[in-house]
């Protein structure tokens, strides 16, 4: 399945916040579209992301660089760059490589919207 | 010999082809099905290793992955022909300069990462370099490992 992405702003407690949703796979292959949405949110001033990869069927190191310069991006604006992910097995890759401690994983949207930078 | 052989050009689009091979032999194999998100992720990882340091290298040979159903165990050896540089350690030249992929990369670190995922995965793992290119080899307990007589 291939990488499908959509954005949308919501008015959260603490601020509008853009909402990515990820879809498919997010490889060597596709990483580049995401990098692209990310650095074209971050040009266009959405410096409080929100990463939804509740339909993401599979992650790899590439994509998780994609979101380390993601978050490098959105920090050089003091912005914020939050996921929410529930499955495991991309959770997963988050801890074997350190990356819990890097980036806040929420379980819902709307806790992610709402969270305080 | 390899029960499958893939070889395929060293083009990101086809790492996903090398996975779902890779995890539809390792399931013929007898790997369980809860470690076979972990074969298609090393292999994807080991794959896409691959093909940045053949791009980078500018080298039009494919990337070649073995697949081997053993007695025990299934093995999965990723090979590229990219030559370690004279006197570097094994494994250890997997992070070309950043940015010179000329794919996807901009330093954010993907290519260290990939290793990593990689150890962080699987137990049973060999990197090698060598003149003539350099490999990963993985395996993975197959169900007639565990199985009591």
């Amino acid at each position: 399945m291939d990488l499908s992405l959509s954005t949308r702003n919501v008015n959260g407690p603490n601020g509008d916040r853009t909402v990515v949703e990820v879809g498919g796979e997010i490889d060597v292959y596709t990483a580049p579209k995401l990098r692209e949405q990310l650095v074209e949110l971050v040009n266009d001033g959405s410096y409080h992301l929100v990463v939804d990869m509740e339909a993401v069927d599979f992650l790899d190191s590439t994509g998780l660089g994609v979101l380390v310069g993601g978050l490098k991006r959105v920090r050089a604006h003091e912005g914020s760059l939050r996921l929410v992910c529930n499955q495991e097995r991309i959770l997963k890759i988050f801890r074997i490589t350190g990356l819990t401690k890097v980036f806040p994983i929420h379980t819902t949207v709307d806790e992610a919207v709402a969270a305080a930078d | 010999m390899a029960t499958v052989e893939l070889r395929f050009s060293a083009q990101p689009e086809h790492v996903r082809t090398a996975r779902l091979v890779a995890a539809a032999v390792a399931r013929r194999a007898g790997v369980d099905e809860a470690v076979l998100d972990e074969v298609r992720l090393a292999v994807g990882e080991a794959c896409s290793r691959a093909v940045g340091l053949h791009r980078t290298n500018n080298i039009a040979a494919p990337v070649k992955v073995a697949l081997t159903e053993e007695e025990k165990t299934f093995s999965i050896e990723v090979s590229d022909e990219v030559p370690a540089p004279a006197g570097s350690i094994p494994g250890a030249r997997s992070a070309p300069e950043a940015g010179s992929r000329g794919v996807d990369l901009e330093a954010d670190g993907e290519d260290d990462m990939g290793l990593a995922v990689i150890s962080g995965l699987v137990d049973d793992l060999e990197v090698v370099g060598g003149e003539n290119g350099g490999s990963i080899r993985m395996s993975w307990p197959t169900a007639s490992a565990v199985v009591m007589p």
